[in-house]
């Protein structure tokens, strides 16, 4: 995608700013249907209709409530430190955004192949605990500082489990390539990472469970990283307004809405890469069997987000499901179960491995 | 240990179970009812917007003596003979013109005390309860059918027939006085 926007415009920064556009248009579209989504599927959940006024089935709701934000003052507190408070949301969306550099959308839609695809990613997207402290502090407001204390502590445990089950992936793999894992999986279903990877033998019978059991708890974690329910303790609506952004309004507070949304997006993306074959179709291609070569990469962008798309619905779904953990649940799910079986999950994986 | 696997078991299974349960929801028909589409059917005795069937009016002013905020004001004009008022749906002759019969629903409670008494059973609650109006004075509601000038006409009329009736009389008196005179 890079390679043919500088033969075609014959200048790096601009086709590199055009290659990023589409990742930001995935963000963009994935807040709003997003959000669309989350107010259609919890209204089902609940036995209400939802959003029904603006335009057929109300799908034009959250395009109103954009507009609506944009037309709003930009209102801001007294005694609010105006210079962390005004960098903090574009650190957030920084950080959460700059994760789809690595995130390969299909073979040739990718901002960066680069070697520690996973490293980076895991890297860039704790950037985004920076930007909640900063908000909750430079608001100077009890709750906001409560929030984004809540959101550090959160968010740097629950990163521990990830990085454990990334560690079993990247042991198998052999790549921290996020191409590369996702080139792995290839073909068919039964290549998923989660059904013990593409080798055909006895170890990827043995792995099955083990797979099963990281893939929960990287689903798990990752969740809380995003800070989505029941991990929503920072932005907790029944106790602390809404946490590190109750100071915010107007289109700073839509950056932080941007940011939720891109993150979840992009978990689920990090999630199908590790486990369920990336961009790769899980049941051959109509490309290859019509003959038409640049079908792929098109088939490969709608598998690619269809799986994100999945986990996004399972996301608003447990949302609307489970109540919100207590603080000391929180920790104790984290550091008294999920880490303790991350690692012999690390270690039985280390063990099959050598067979 | 035991219960630390238990525990482990609980939590995914409790979770599964509540996902089942939303799954299910999910597909359940929607309780909403689309309020200014579709309305609710109100119960039998609902108490909201009064009306009156002025043809079944005789301003007897029952209902206004019965109100406690006085928001029913009623004038009448009595009628004169010769003059045919028709009669209530359940047979009573009308004698009253009622040249006023205003409720104030700015003032009303919905009590309904003004219906119980009514001998002709014309003031009633209907189910009507969205009349919010933007000016106070709009809620003032006039049920009088007789429009001004036939309630002054009806006025004048009986001020006639009653300066008629006093002429009458005087004159009566005043011809019984000289028959007694001439008699004595």
């Amino acid at each position: 995608m890079y390679e043919y926007f500088y033969e075609l415009t014959g200048n790096t920064i601009l086709s590199t700013l055009i290659v990023a556009i589409f990742p930001l248009l995935n963000v963009l579209i994935v807040a709003l249907i997003g959000v669309y989504l989350e107010r259609k599927v919890s209204a089902r959940i609940q036995d209400r209709i939802g959003p029904n006024r603006t335009g057929p089935f109300g799908l034009f709701q959250t395009i109103a409530d954009f507009v609506k934000m944009l037309q709003k003052e930009d209102a801001t507190a007294k005694d609010i430190d105006s210079k962390l408070y005004n960098i903090a949301p574009v650190l957030v969306f920084t950080g959460s955004f700059a994760v789809y550099a690595a995130i390969p959308f299909s073979s040739k839609l990718i901002g960066s192949e680069v070697e520690v695809g996973l490293f980076y990613v895991i890297a860039i997207s704790s950037l985004v605990v920076g930007g909640i402290l900063m908000a909750g502090w430079a608001s100077n407001n009890k709750y906001s500082l409560l929030g984004a204390m809540r959101s550090a502590a959160q968010i740097i445990s629950y990163e521990i489990p990830t990085a454990i089950i990334v560690l079993s992936i990247v042991m198998i793999t052999g790549t921290l390539s996020l191409d590369k894992i996702s080139n792995m999986q290839t073909a068919y279903f039964w290549n998923w990472n989660i059904l013990g990877g593409a080798e055909f033998g006895l170890t990827k019978f043995l792995l099955i469970p083990f797979m099963i059991v990281g893939f929960i708890i990287i689903f798990i974690s990752t969740l809380a990283e995003v800070n989505r329910t029941p991990f929503d303790i920072p932005e907790a609506e029944s106790e602390l307004v809404a946490g590190y952004f109750t100071e915010y309004c107007g289109m700073k507070w839509a950056m932080f809405m941007l940011s939720e949304y891109g993150n979840m997006f992009a978990v689920s993306a990090i999630v199908s890469i590790l486990f369920f074959g990336g961009y790769h179709s899980p049941i051959g291609y109509l490309g290859n069997s019509l003959g038409i070569e640049w079908l792929i990469p098109f088939e490969q962008a709608f598998w690619f987000l269809a799986k994100g798309w999945t986990f996004i619905l399972i996301q608003i779904w447990l949302r609307w499901t489970l109540p919100r953990l207590r603080v000391d649940q929180l920790m104790s799910l984290c550091w008294k179960y999920l880490i303790p079986y991350a690692f012999v999950n690390l270690i039985v994986i280390g063990i099959i491995l050598l067979l | 240990m035991r219960e630390y696997f238990r525990n482990t078991w609980l939590g995914i299974y409790t979770v599964l179970v509540g996902m089942k349960i939303t799954f299910k929801h999910l597909f359940t028909p929607a309780v909403t009812i689309q309020y200014p589409e579709v309305k609710l059917k109100l119960p039998e005795r609902e108490r909201n917007r009064l009306y009156v069937n002025m043809d079944d009016c005789i301003g007897c002013d029952q209902c206004s003596r019965a109100c406690p905020v006085n928001c029913i004001e009623i004038e009448t004009v009595k009628s004169i003979p010769g003059e045919d008022l028709g009669v209530t749906s359940n047979g009573k002759k009308k004698a009253l013109w009622v040249t006023k019969f205003n409720i104030d629903f700015a003032k009303c409670c919905y009590c309904q005390l003004c219906v119980f008494p009514c001998p002709t059973e014309c003031i009633y609650m209907t189910d009507v309860f969205e009349f919010s109006e933007y000016n106070r004075n709009d809620l003032i509601y006039k049920f009088a059918t007789l429009t001004e000038e036939e309630a002054k006409e009806k006025r004048i009329n009986f001020e006639k027939f009653t300066a008629e009736k006093e002429a009458q009389k005087t004159a009566a008196a005043a011809k019984l006085k000289e028959d007694q005179k001439t008699a004595s």
